[in-house]
């Protein structure tokens, strides 16, 4: 039944934006779309390549822009990132603004106990003042396990309603978007460099581009500073795709799997969803945890 | 898959926007609340600890305390006995002493009244020996002359 449903988004989608926006301009009216888009959700035949293709492309704004032009905002990532973000926030404002040294609540518990957990992992490996890092690593992890937990959702819930609606396609997985992990990791490589500096100077940190790993003489220098130029630029790209390669494969498998018959999706579906149980927090962890390494690399001598 | 620069500076913006409001909002308010909560429980611990101890010195002065009242009540009921035993012993002596001095009055009394019948005894043989004597020699023998003589002779007897 997914499988169908999604079929039929996906030959509406191949037909083309262009298509679709004159479309709905013949059969005249939200109300007569929304019916129209229904019944073909629902009767419509399969065609499993357009179906995976419709799951995988997000909303872009402005709507038909060229597959390669770069300037081009993924409403669907934003907006869910802005929701979980913001409801990560409520709860956690929440919490602290009722905070207080008596006894706890269940949702002061809750948090206290995130912010233990994630206090713990940045006194390990990072020794500087925590003021601005140990924020920023519960923003990461907290944010990026909502982000991934996203992909708990059913494949076909939102999509198909979206589409249904009128919203020719959603994706509500942020972290299976590139842009997404890569917003993070490059504003975590910002973060880098003033800590960087921050930590060494202005002079310390040159050093240390110019006469490691190899050595002070001059000729080694370039050798030295594209060896740092690429460590540099590794650490953010490793952060940002180990995090995206987990999640896009993960959501991939998961509409493949809404591609099998539905009297058997429930067994590799639930043992996929409870295996990704696993790999919702892995990832957020792994993320934050390599931050914190990373800035704890960048602000201390070695 | 596709790239969107927008969505990748949004996302930035956003985390920073984010960050700060942890930083602002969230952090600093629980951390404190985490650690006032810390110091009271190290404080509570310490006061019951405390507590224990002052307990523990309450019993031992107790103990202390009730260890002297009983020394103490011994010595009273040791005291008492004696002066029970003392004054057994004085009321007993007293007893003896007066029942000493009535016996002692009561023999001068008898010593007395026999004395005094004794002599009135002598008195009354003196006059029957000298009425006896008169009636033998009763011309030779004037009473009034010989009362000396008789006085002496009633004295020895």
């Amino acid at each position: 039944m997914p499988a169908e449903a999604g079929s039929d988004i996906g030959q509406a989608s191949t037909a083309g934006n262009s298509d679709m926006v004159t479309e709905l301009g013949v059969s005249g009216g939200w109300w007569a779309q929304t019916k129209e888009r229904a019944s073909f959700v629902l009767n419509e035949q399969a065609d499993s390549g357009a179906y995976v293709q419709h799951h995988i492309t997000n909303l872009r704004h402005p709507y038909g822009a060229d597959d390669m032009d770069p300037f081009v905002w993924h409403l669907d990532t934003m907006v869910v990132s802005w929701l979980l973000g913001l409801f990560f926030l409520f709860f956690f404002i929440m919490a602290a603004r009722r905070a207080t040294a008596g006894v706890p609540g269940k949702l002061q518990n809750f948090v206290e106990m995130l912010v233990d957990f994630v206090d713990n992992a940045v006194k390990e490996s990072f020794h500087g003042p925590r003021k601005f890092v140990a924020p920023l690593a519960l923003t990461i992890f907290a944010w990026v396990f909502l982000w991934n937990l996203m992909d708990l959702v059913p494949v076909d819930y939102v999509p198909t309603l979206m589409y249904i609606l009128g919203v020719d396609y959603f994706r509500i997985v942020p972290s299976a978007d590139v842009n997404a992990p890569f917003g993070l990791s490059i504003t975590v490589l910002a973060i880098i460099l003033i800590y960087s500096v921050k930590g060494k100077g202005f002079g310390g940190f040159g050093k240390e581009l110019l006469f490691h790993p190899f050595g002070k003489n001059p000729l080694l220098w370039p050798a030295n500073i594209l060896l740092n130029l690429v460590e540099l630029i590794a650490k953010p790209v490793s952060l940002a795709l180990r995090l995206f390669g987990n999640l896009y494969a993960a959501e991939l498998i998961f509409v493949l799997i809404a591609l099998l018959p539905w009297w058997i999706q429930f067994i590799p579906g639930g043992a996929w969803a409870i295996f990704h149980i696993l790999v919702v927090p892995l990832q957020a962890f792994i993320f934050m945890t390599l931050t914190i390494v990373y800035l704890s690399l960048a602000y201390e001598e070695h | 898959m596709l790239p969107s620069i927008w969505t990748l500076i949004g996302q930035a913006g956003t985390f920073l926007v984010f960050i700060w409001a942890v930083m602002k909002f969230v952090w600093p308010p629980l951390v404190q609340a985490m650690e006032e909560r810390r110091q009271k429980i190290a404080e509570g611990l310490a006061q019951s600890e405390e507590a224990e101890q002052a307990l523990e010195r309450a019993t031992s002065e107790a103990e202390e305390i009730i260890r002297e009242a009983r020394k103490k009540a011994g010595e009273i009921i040791e005291q008492a006995n004696q002066r029970g035993t003392q004054l057994v012993e004085q009321a007993k002596q007293d007893a003896l002493t007066e029942r000493d001095r009535q016996v002692a009055a009561a023999e001068a009394e008898i010593r007395q009244a026999t004395n005094q019948a004794r002599e009135a005894l002598r008195e009354r043989l003196a006059e029957l020996a000298v009425s006896g004597a008169g009636r033998v020699i009763e011309k030779e023998i004037d009473p009034a002359r010989h009362r000396d003589m008789l006085d002496k002779l009633a004295a020895e007897l």
